[in-house]
């Protein structure tokens, strides 16, 4: 893996009205596979020992968490430097099976943005509602963020995880930031 | 704006999150078919004053192909089906013909 390039270079910005992060690298491993499969469902849990995902969640476990991304496509999240060795293992569990493992650990990168105003922050930037009451710790959703593709899941109530391309991550860190600026609270507090 | 429900992944998507994919149920005609076919194939498209069925793709979520059913004079939306099909279900153009009596839209209705 080539030394990637990050806009933050892991540093958190705290200027705004929440924590915006970029994450170190993350080992992210794509699966396309049928997810209605019982044998397939139990290669990629024994291989990650991690239950799958029911649809728009994630399964977070020891070693691994996976994103439901469409009806045939998991995303595996793990530490960089167990991504080949996870990639190897999938590989080797569905290997009688009609599936794809690819480790793409170099396509995305993952932001956080944090704090008790970051449902407000990500809300300026997503078609998407992200009140407390519908948007909850554990869902997964696929989405727009302003002009780009993006992924949003929450580990806990007061972060938000924002997955997006590695060539549009200058410009998710940019606006997610500018969403974040000093004084732009949507509610007056 | 259009808000509508991919039958893949169940979330109600608004147009931003979706690319348009133009007219649904468009046949192209295999080897040995005429001109003519090919022609209806390229260029013939409907332009419904009411019911019309659309192919959308949620882009910027599962990035699945899915039809819609709507009215192009009050943007209504009767509904949305997976794509796997050449034909809308039985019960989405029940509903359709409960809300417009007598539709037609090229060979249903």
């Amino acid at each position: 893996m080539s030394k990637a390039l990050r806009p933050s270079d892991g540093a958190v910005w705290t200027d705004g009205i929440a924590a915006v992060h970029q994450h170190v690298a993350h080992g992210m491993i794509t699966v396309r596979a049928d997810l209605n499969t019982a044998p397939i469902k139990a290669a990629i849990t024994s291989a990650t020992g991690v239950a799958i995902p029911a649809k728009l969640s994630i399964e977070t476990g020891a070693d691994a968490a996976l994103c439901w991304m469409s009806p045939d496509e998991l995303l595996v999240l793990c530490d960089a430097d167990q991504a080949g060795a996870v990639t190897k293992q999938l590989q080797e569990a569905l290997a009688q099976h009609h599936a794809l493992v690819a480790n793409m650990s170099d396509a995305r990168v993952i932001f956080s943005v944090s704090g008790a105003q970051a449902r407000d922050v990500v809300s300026k930037l997503v078609p998407v509602d992200l009140s407390p009451d519908t948007f909850k710790p554990g869902m997964l959703r696929r989405t727009r963020l302003a002009q780009v593709a993006a992924g949003l899941w929450m580990p806990d109530d007061d972060t938000i995880c924002v997955l997006c391309f590695r060539s549009v991550s200058e410009y998710a860190h940019t606006i997610l930031k500018q969403a974040a600026q000093a004084g732009s609270s949507v509610f007056r507090r | 704006m259009l808000i509508l429900n991919c039958p893949y992944c169940g979330v109600d998507a608004d147009e931003t999150e979706l690319a348009p994919g133009g007219e649904a149920h468009i046949k192209r005609f295999g080897p040995g078919s005429s001109d003519d076919d090919f022609e209806e194939y390229l260029f013939m498209r409907e332009n419904p004053k009411g019911v019309h069925f659309e192919r959308w793709r949620h882009a910027n979520g599962c990035g699945k192909w899915f039809h819609a059913a709507r009215c192009t004079v009050t943007l209504e939306v009767f509904g949305t089906y997976p794509a796997q099909t050449f034909e809308p279900p039985a019960e989405l153009s029940a509903a359709i013909s409960a809300k417009r009596p007598g539709w037609t839209w090229r060979t249903f209705s």
